[in-house]
């Protein structure tokens, strides 16, 4: 799950990482309350899950009442790459003396974490990284070890901070560190990392991201799902635990594995279809999840065709075949579904689909025949 | 030969007791494996269908001497589970548990590879591993494998691990092992851990390769297939039509930026001399012409 910058703050000041003092708003109102609480000036933000907000005029800086309510309402309803805003992050302007980069991150081909910090932040870190790569310092860590002060000294000087950065940045960086391990994040970044005249160092933005894995163990992650402004069709999905992510095409997907599930989607193109959805039922299955996916497809209006495509494992597929049953009686299934059944218990699944066979209902017995099928009906 | 397991792999389930455990357990021992006990804490002394359960690894193996361990336990107490086997003397641990934390994946592969270095852990979030005939630890399916090889198959994805067997077995072509590496962020056996040990088991003369989208490891396995490999190899890569910067269920699988897409991943295969396939069904018939020539 990835966090609006007001969240990604919210959640750093749980680990002592120093941010701005400021708030949501929702409103100008909000906007202008929160502006008159924290003290001018200000920096009235777009909240959005995208980058580029300051070039598309989401970020504004407002030193009076007046320019605070003229940047809130002309940035409430801005069209940042299709978010659209609903929220903003109202924050005392800090002064910047200098702008830092720094993360942490999973380094998956060495199979352990990665700082990187710079000294030149306030950019993209894909251009710092592509224009002049020495500027970042990379830093492997191994989880086991972790990150300690006496390291965290050494990379923020060979990092090339200035030396008044260096010991509050020393200290920060372990607070991340332990926010990014201790907190489940997948992505934890700060850009810029800023340095005041004053010699304070602070988070003026928060990028981070949660590993969903971890749910179980923050409690204090639902408040940040409340807030998600996601597609109707995810949501719902989302809400009967599964895996779904909405598409433009017309042919509904249900498959047991990600894997597999993208392999559907490939194979539907490749015959000359389009998918309308990924959506991946996990592994082991039940009837339960299986009818509620078919009635998470069955609500998009632009589904034309459906394809469930099985293979069990530690799905079983008489379970699979149980849940489509329950579904058809449960709900009018709009669109008319191809099964392609293999795999744990398939034989028993396919027996148990037979006397419910029709031209609203059919199996085929391969993937690709399959595909066909539920393309030719989609059309 | 296979890779990693034989007939003379003496199994122990930890979780036996509960619904996974017992079902894909009971069916690998069905299946011929040898499945010699049973680990669940406070349930030691009683037994599954005749199968013993210890309270611990330890007892388990001091017990039965069994080598490999299937761990099918929760995400929160999987990677508990996965450190108990190591400490108590098992050589190959495979664990399907799916939903583990990354946190928790890094910290355990890194203390697994620094305080058990002879240890293999496959997984976590896998299939498991069948070598046809002789032993099947994990959830695959074992009717849809074929014994007698030649054929080595190494995936990334579950239940495409399935397909890419269903596909060659329903051809003719046998498999000598089939490994299912899971698509997590940190796995404990990698593509090239596969390749490496396929290029060197004498009756594997080919290999099948299912790799997806997100990470570099296809990219990686490429530059070794290069440098290191003289059988034939075939490959799929899953997630050609995945759209960019969306996580597609593994957290694996998920594209950011340029690197990690199918594209991108089928390019650096085809020029490490791989035969690149478009979808599952086309690698087995490839795979079928490439068994006919040798």
């Amino acid at each position: 799950m990835d966090l609006f910058e007001y969240q990604g703050k919210q959640y750093f000041a749980r680990y002592g990482i120093p941010v701005s003092p400021g708030g949501v708003a929702d409103t100008v109102e909000e906007a202008l309350g929160v502006a008159e609480r924290v003290g001018f000036p200000v920096v009235v933000k777009a909240q959005v899950k995208v980058g580029g907000r300051g070039k598309a005029g989401g970020v504004k800086l407002a030193t009076t009442p007046d320019e605070v309510r003229t940047h809130a309402r002309g940035i409430l309803g801005l069209d940042i790459k299709g978010h659209v805003v609903q929220r903003l992050w109202v924050e005392h302007a800090s002064e910047i003396a200098k702008e830092y980069y720094a993360s942490f991150t999973l380094d998956r081909p060495n199979k352990a974490h990665l700082g990187m910090l710079s000294a030149q932040g306030g950019v993209e870190i894909e251009v710092v990284a592509a224009e002049n790569p020495e500027a970042i310092a990379m830093l492997p860590i191994d989880p086991v070890r972790g990150l300690d002060v006496a390291t965290a000294r050494r990379w923020v000087a060979d990092a090339g901070l200035d030396e008044a950065a260096r010991a509050q940045a020393a200290d920060l960086l372990v607070a991340l560190y332990r926010c990014y391990t201790e907190g489940d994040c997948d992505l934890a970044e700060i850009n810029p990392l800023i340095l005041t005249p004053g010699g304070e160092v602070h988070a003026l933005d928060a990028k981070v991201t949660l590993d969903d894995n971890a749910a179980f163990r923050h409690p204090e992650w639902d408040e940040f799902r409340g807030d998600e402004f996601e597609d109707p069709r995810e949501r719902r999905a989302r809400e009967k635990g599964l895996n779904y992510i909405g598409l433009d095409g017309s042919v509904g997907i249900i498959a047991n594995g990600a894997g597999l599930a993208m392999s559907t989607l490939d194979v539907v193109n490749q015959v000359g279809g389009s998918a309308a959805n990924f959506l991946d039922i996990g592994g082991g299955a039940n009837a339960d999840v299986m009818a509620a996916a078919l009635e998470v497809i069955n609500a998009d209006p632009k589904v034309r065709s459906i394809f469930v495509n099985i293979f069990g494992g530690i799905t079983r597929v008489d379970e699979v075949a149980q849940g489509v049953l329950e579904a058809l009686a449960r709900v009018e299934i709009a669109s008319p579904i191809v099964l392609r059944l293999d795999g744990t218990n398939a034989v028993e699944g396919r027996a148990i689909l037979a006397p419910h066979l029709n031209d609203r209902l059919v199996t085929e017995p391969t993937m690709l025949e399959a595909a066909r099928r539920a393309v030719a009906l989609a059309r | 030969m296979s890779i990693f397991v034989d007939e003379s792999t003496t199994v122990i389930v930890q979780g036996l007791t509960g619904s996974q455990g017992r079902f894909h357990g009971l069916r690998n021992r069905a299946y011929g494996t040898r499945v010699v006990g049973g680990v669940t804490p406070g349930k030691g002394g009683t037994d599954v269908e005749g199968i013993p359960v210890f309270d611990s690894v330890r007892e388990a193996v001091a017990t039965t001497g069994a080598t490999a361990s299937f761990i099918a336990v929760p995400p929160r107490f999987a990677p508990a589970a996965i450190l108990e086997a190591a400490e108590g003397g098992i050589e190959f641990i495979v664990c399907i548990t799916e939903g583990i934390p990354a946190q928790d994946e890094a910290l355990t592969y890194n203390r697994l590879v620094e305080e058990h270095p002879g240890v293999r852990l496959l997984g976590p979030n896998c299939p498991g591993i069948i070598s046809p005939g002789k032993c099947n630890i994990g959830i695959t399916s074992g009717d849809i494998a074929l014994p007698g090889g030649p054929v080595g198959i190494v995936s990334r994805s579950g239940t495409l691990t399935y397909q890419a067997l269903y596909e060659l077995s329903q051809k003719g072509v046998g498999q000598t092992t089939c490994v299912g590496i899971g698509g997590d962020p940190v796995p404990g056996t990698n593509f090239i851990d596969c390749l490496e040990a396929f290029q060197a088991d004498p009756e594997t003369r080919a290999v099948m390769m299912i790799g997806e989208i997100g990470g570099s490891e296809e990219e990686r396995a490429a530059q070794w297939i290069a440098q290191n490999m003289d059988k034939p190899v075939v490959a799929y890569v899953a997630g050609v039509t995945a759209p960019p910067g969306r996580k597609m269920g593994h957290a694996g699988a998920i594209i950011s930026g340029s690197k990690g897409t199918a594209q991108a991943k089928m390019a650096a295969l085809a020029d490490a001399g791989v035969r690149v396939c478009q979808n599952p069904t086309e690698a087995g018939e490839a795979m079928v012409e490439i068994v006919r020539a040798l």
